[in-house]
């Protein structure tokens, strides 16, 4: 069975996925998540947006984990709870975006500034099957794993 | 463009597990008694809600005036998360400004939950505040962490560094009578408990808690009227919202502006809460005495000493490990032993950092006395654009 995602809308499912925007069609700023409407840009009045992918690297802004179990709303995938890292990462339109990161990296394997990748893995499983999200995974260079 | 301070007062904060209407009449009354103005002569109640105490709470000034006896007086609720309390003293100064009120009395009280706070039940695909668990798992903590970890990689601060903060703080508290936890700590203390989110460990972290805080504000000719003598003063209070694009990650959001087609501001919204409040007193950050911060995580009192600009930015480690910033040093920073003491009450938090500087500015922070305290400046930092600073002199 393949995954839907958490929040419809927010990202592709390609093989590359990313994160989907809006671009306002005035003045170009870009929004994460997506904007319609009326652009938040105090210089513009602009109404028309067109949806973009965003850039799937970006590097690190800063990053942490979550040692005790988030409360509600948020769902737990195991049981007992197991701790997941978030990063905050900076992508080439210039602005910050917050994602877990993926399975099997955690602190130890990130830095500000460090870069990273896009990814959609399983979030978490309701009746309707796995939910999926995006979330960040480090760019590791050829060689650099060794020196670590 | 002034305000008197003419009283201030506060219930202790802890876990009483009572009505916030106790609370805040408790600190009403004792801000009253502080002033020597009777209730009767109050003309305006600006309360802040709570959004945790079902209507009495979104209602908070009129639940307040109610309580203390129905007087006529015109009334306001303010709400600005985190600033709530600066917020409802700046609707107060407005209004005594603009000539419309003298006598103005402002109340924050809360209880609080135990343990994260978390949004508000049912679901709503629309708010960042419910979307940021549901779809991350990112609670307030893991904000603090980022902020604490951009320090260490940025500017080599240590999770020692952090823990010195709490010690700091734990001793400034320890004569503070309204404050929840009067214990020493060690850094050790802090190294050996939990880590709660990488790189802060539990007692990094502030913790919620019940309280109340209270101020009465006049005009200056009422004072002056009513043989105030040389009142504190509140030279401003700064309720600046973001400048487009903010570029820095604020809770609850997902994500950021982005600097696409307009080139991200100056000065970071932190920056331009304290830099508001400097430029509408004429006062110079050089000439502060003291400040009360919010420490809702250790690492974020470093980061507003370099965002209210008493040092640079990356410094506010070298002055802490120097004891700059403890009694006795260049420029105490919490001297009332700022949110690490106490915990935080949302709608009062705010006025009890007022309350703090006022006594310190009268000189009777006892046991913690500023010596010589002639300007004190607060700050804060709530949900979804707010924030605020407040400078006092005397």
């Amino acid at each position: 069975m393949t995954a839907t995602p958490a929040i419809e809308g927010w990202f592709t499912t390609d093989p590359d996925p990313a994160l989907l925007g809006t671009r306002c069609t005035t003045c170009g700023t870009v929004f994460f998540p997506r904007a319609d409407g009326f652009c938040r840009n105090p210089g513009c009045a602009g109404e028309d947006f067109e949806q973009v992918e965003l850039s799937r690297r970006g590097t690190v802004w800063s990053y942490t984990d979550a040692q005790y179990q988030p409360p509600p709303p948020y769902v737990p995938r195991t049981e007992p709870y197991e701790p997941f890292a978030l990063a905050a990462v900076e992508l080439p339109e210039g602005l910050v975006v917050v994602g877990q990161v993926a399975d099997g990296y955690g602190v130890v394997d990130l830095r500000v500034g460090g870069e990273v990748e896009l990814v959609v893995e399983t979030l978490y499983a309701d009746e309707s099957g796995d939910r999926s999200i995006w979330r960040w995974k480090p760019v590791t260079e050829m060689g650099e794993e060794a020196d670590q | 463009m002034s305000v008197a301070v003419a009283g201030v007062g506060m219930h202790p904060w802890g876990k009483w597990g009572r009505n916030f209407v106790e609370y805040g009449v408790h600190a009403a009354r004792a801000a009253l008694a502080d002033s020597g103005i009777d209730w009767q002569d109050v003309d305006l109640v600006v309360g802040g809600e709570t959004v945790r105490n079902g209507y009495g709470g979104y209602v908070a000034g009129a639940t307040f005036a109610q309580a203390l006896g129905w007087n006529g007086a015109r009334v306001a609720t303010s709400y600005a998360a985190c600033a709530t309390g600066a917020q409802a003293l700046d609707t107060a100064r407005a209004r005594i400004l603009a000539g419309l009120s003298e006598v103005a009395l402002v109340v924050g009280a809360d209880t609080t939950p135990k343990g994260f706070l978390a949004p508000n039940a049912g679901e709503r695909w629309d708010d960042p505040d419910w979307l940021r668990f549901r779809l991350l798992g990112m609670t307030n903590p893991a904000y603090f962490a980022m902020y604490a970890r951009r320090r260490m990689d940025l500017y080599g601060a240590t999770a020692e560094d952090f823990a010195r903060v709490k010690v700091k703080n734990a001793r400034h508290g320890l004569a503070n009578p309204h404050a929840r936890y009067r214990k020493e700590v060690s850094v050790e203390d802090v190294l050996t408990s939990a880590v709660v989110s990488d790189p802060l460990h539990l007692l990094d972290i502030c913790a919620t808690s019940d309280g109340a805080a209270a101020v009465v504000l006049t005009s200056t000719e009422y004072a002056a009227r009513h043989g105030l003598a040389d009142p504190v003063r509140i030279d401003a209070i700064s309720t600046v919202t973001p400048t487009f694009p903010n570029t820095v990650l604020d809770m609850p959001n997902l994500s950021t502006d982005a600097s696409t087609a307009v080139a991200a501001p100056e000065l970071t919204f932190k920056e331009s809460i304290g830099q508001a409040a400097y430029e509408e007193a004429g006062i110079d950050p050089a000439d502060v005495s003291l400040a009360e911060v919010y420490d809702l995580s250790t690492a974020l009192e470093l980061d507003w000493m370099e965002d209210l600009q008493l040092c640079k930015r990356g410094e506010a480690e070298a002055l802490l490990r120097a004891g700059e910033t403890t009694l006795g040093g260049r420029i105490p920073v919490n001297p009332s032993g700022g949110l690490a003491c106490f915990g935080e009450a949302v709608p009062a938090q705010a006025l009890a950092q007022v309350c703090e500087v006022t006594w310190q500015l009268r000189g009777q922070a006892t046991g913690r006395q500023v010596e010589g305290a002639r300007v004190g400046i607060t700050a804060n930092q709530g949900l979804f654009g707010h924030g605020s600073s407040v400078l006092l002199t005397r």
